[in-house]
């Protein structure tokens, strides 16, 4: 342990997700504003409770100073740190961080984009700026989002003969879990040959070995423990958190290995718990690959045995060893935003509180992992891993 | 077969000895003075020891390919993007051209070639050798 910790200093007392997946009608602002709304109300809370705010680059003008303004909060602690997908959990970890320290009571953090309405999707190119000293090096030869995770499908396949087949039952997983879901924009049950069979986008990834590009968002709120034990909601605390950034290394790449390898890691050894203990994880699924990488990297196998692993509905609610993404994740459910934490942690919290849908719900589920990467697997990205224990 | 338009690298005093190279047909590649290791993409400051005394070397430009994808949905021409590691043993993410794509494997040996962006320097591409 070390000695100074997060464990069980911070609880995640409220948790929102938008029910929208197509938000023509409304600003980015606004989602943002309606899921602080939701997730104050879940937690039994006001506005006027907030003391730090978390958003990412998602968070429509300069960072916080300008939603802190568009939302009317009136807070002492601010942090818009940005890995992509995967800040929101970092932001979880941190309020947590500053909680103990006294820099604020009550955080709230929240995510909303329209990716659909404004028609961006994995295929095209994103631009950061001119300034990006990796960009004259990548931008020309056309690394999307697609083309940047099917390079490291292909990397796996090549070392460790993991098939195209065994990806497929992540999104068959999912798609299990999807049909339950009410708001999920896929909610057919899926077979392995129809992902199989689905266009090919990006060798060796078929459409069904995507994520789904979705308006909407989420939000959570972290208390401390005193706060939280005052409101008459269902008790989920932090017990483990790690975050770990990963990229070329120079040039010497290690595509297989993600963050998740030193982000888990950490999380692990602060919540004290291993792998076995874990009742249900959301596994970031913007891509079949990304939760196999991920899984192997977590522990929950060995390196190189991720394929096998998933294979056969191990990922299934009931019937599986390992219940993941119950909501149906990026795959089925939805993807704010372009950026699918948010949504890992929320369905992680429903899980633990036992509010998940019924025909999804994990028995007995007291040890939630929540994993998350953001940016691309194929260039650079940012991991962070949340450990929650129900008390 | 319709010509995708490569974009034009972002040039800056960093990266411009690079891309004026490349101009001449020539792949250079950084070498830290201190530590002696090489890396990819070039930096002014090594990014394993800090140090500022790295060089540009002529790479030897030939490698093999570590990892590819050939993107085929949402773009007019489908290419494949890559990871070639040089001799040198950096890899760099480039693409894979006048070939069949169908035929490019992991492990495949290529050799450089460059194409023309769109009004900016070219840059640097492989082919199988």
């Amino acid at each position: 342990m070390p000695l100074m910790s997060i464990k069980g200093k911070a609880y995640l007392v409220g948790a929102y997700e938008h029910p929208t997946r197509k938000a023509e009608g409304k600003s980015v602002a606004q989602l943002h504003a309606e899921v602080a709304k939701g997730a104050l109300e879940d937690a039994g809370l006001t506005k006027n409770d907030i003391d730090g705010y978390f958003c990412a680059g998602d968070a429509p003008g300069l960072g916080p100073l300008s939603m802190v303004d568009y939302l009317g909060l009136k807070v002492r602690h601010l942090d818009s740190t940005d890995t992509g997908g995967t800040s929101y959990l970092i932001h979880v970890a941190h309020a947590a961080q500053a909680i103990a320290l006294g820099k604020c009571n009550v955080a709230l953090v929240t995510l909303a984009g329209r990716p659909r309405s404004e028609g961006h999707s994995g295929t095209q190119p994103r631009t950061w700026g001119a300034n990006m000293p990796d960009a004259p090096f990548e931008a020309p030869y056309g690394i999307v989002t697609t083309n940047s995770y099917a390079m490291v499908a292909m990397r796996h396949m090549h070392e460790f003969g993991t098939t195209s087949e065994q990806l497929a039952w992540v999104k068959v997983a999912a798609s299990h879990h999807a049909q339950h879901n009410p708001h999920a924009m896929l909610r057919e049950v899926v077979t392995v040959k129809e992902v199989l069979d689905s266009p090919m986008v990006s060798d060796p990834l078929h459409r069904m070995d995507c994520c789904v590009v979705s308006d909407g968002g989420g939000a959570l709120i972290v208390a401390r423990p005193e706060i939280a034990k005052k409101l008459k909601r269902p008790l989920v605390r932090l017990i483990g958190a790690g975050e770990s950034p990963k990229g070329q290394a120079g040039g010497k790449l290690t595509l297989t290995t993600s963050g998740a390898a030193w982000s888990g890691a950490a999380a692990f050894a602060e919540a004290g718990v291993k792998p076995a203990d874990i009742k249900y994880v959301s596994i970031y699924d913007s891509f079949t690959i990304t939760v196999v990488v991920q899984l192997e990297d977590l522990g929950f196998c060995r390196k190189g045995e991720g394929g096998k692993f998933v294979a056969d509905g191990n990922l299934i609610s009931g019937s599986g060893k390992l219940p993941f993404n119950t909501d149906g994740g990026g795959l089925c459910n939805n993807h704010p935003a372009n950026r699918g934490g948010m949504t890992k942690v929320i369905e992680a919290v429903r899980q633990l509180r036992g509010e998940a849908h019924a025909k999804v719900q994990v028995k007995n589920c007291g040890l939630a992992l929540a994993q998350g990467t953001g940016g691309q697997l194929g260039t650079r990205h940012g991991s962070a891993t949340l450990i929650m224990e129900r008390e | 077969m319709m010509e995708r338009k490569l974009p034009a690298p972002s040039v800056n005093p960093e990266n411009k000895a690079y891309f004026d190279a490349a101009a001449e047909g020539k792949l250079l590649i950084k070498k830290c003075g201190s530590c002696g290791e090489y890396h990819h993409y070039p930096r002014a400051l090594c990014p394993f020891c800090f140090s500022d005394k790295t060089e540009w070397n002529d790479a030897k430009g030939t490698g093999t390919i570590y990892t590819y994808s050939v993107l085929r949905r949402g773009v007019p021409v489908p290419y494949c993007i890559a990871y070639v590691t040089l001799e040198e043993g950096v890899s760099m993410l480039t693409n894979i051209v006048d070939c069949d794509l169908d035929v490019v494997k992991i492990g495949m040996k290529v050799k450089v070639t460059f194409k023309p962006s769109d009004g900016g320097p070219p840059v640097p591409m492989f082919t199988p050798a």
